[in-house]
């Protein structure tokens, strides 16, 4: 049973991302990379990764979606319906991208990885917040630096120049 | 779904679907959803990685600051597509050129 869910959701987060990149109106490319997020949250929970999927659903379809959307509606003219976009050179990237893909493939099923076999935890919730407050303190507070830099950035790049 | 290939390849897949998107791309902002799907590729390995390497959760935190990565980075780029829309009224990225020569 979750061996059909684990390959519907995958089958859906490709299929997604495909129209992500080839659909020609933009705000269904936003609306299938809603979906693509949606799927990989599956993923992560597939993974055990309940808080991961959590903060995907949260920051990832709370925040970067809807930022994109909103980008969309304000660099088109909404009054002609069709925001729709052509992509170049379909032909050489394509062939280019399935290149890369196939290269990696090999690589993956070439490799012997090492695995573990382990138990599945109740919880990662508070392991996460352990890790990020004694190993991992440092990146944790140079992310909160960067978040802050890109605030006052992304604030004063939108500002009307005067 | 207990085999650590299938995410692997899954993430290929979504890598290459994002680089595909990347490159053919020409509106600033689809070139901007095409680097969100690499992003959520290496995100799907990290998680994966840290899965079967014995449920060892750092890779939970990599994939945790790589979430944070693509908020600024989405927030700042978005405020310069619309900086482009005001100066050269399209989002074309071969169209805004003008720092070429």
């Amino acid at each position: 049973m979750s061996e059909a869910v684990f390959f519907f959701l995958a089958a859906f987060t490709l299929a997604s991302a495909l129209v992500v990149v080839l659909n020609n109106q933009l705000l269904y490319s936003a609306i299938a990379l809603l979906f693509t997020l949606f799927g990989v949250a599956g993923l992560y929970i597939f993974l055990w990764a309940d808080f991961i999927a959590g903060v995907q659903l949260l920051v990832y379809i709370g925040g970067i979606n809807v930022l994109i959307i909103f980008g969309i509606m304000l660099t088109n003219r909404i009054s002609s319906v069709r925001l729709s976009q052509t992509n170049l050179q379909q032909g050489v990237g394509g062939v280019f991208a399935f290149w890369i893909f196939i290269i990696i493939s090999i690589v993956i099923s070439k490799t012997s990885w090492f695995q573990m076999t382990s138990a599945e935890p109740s919880e990662t919730v508070g392991q996460v917040g352990t890790l990020l407050m004694t190993k991992y303190v440092l990146p944790f507070e140079a992310a909160s630096i960067l978040l802050l830099g890109a605030l006052i950035g992304a604030a004063i790049l939108s500002r009307e120049a005067n | 779904m207990d085999e650590l290939n299938n995410y692997l390849f899954i993430s290929a897949a979504l890598f290459s679907i994002g680089l595909f998107g990347v490159m053919t791309r020409r509106n600033g902002i689809a070139v901007l959803m095409g680097v969100e799907l690499i992003l959520n590729a290496a995100n799907i390995n990290f998680v994966a990685f840290s899965r079967f390497g014995g449920m060892n959760l750092d890779g939970h935190i990599f994939a945790l600051i790589v979430i944070v990565l693509a908020a600024a980075e989405a927030a700042v780029a978005l405020a310069i597509v619309i900086n482009i829309y005001n100066n050269l009224n399209t989002i074309n990225v071969d169209e805004a050129s003008g720092m070429k020569e």
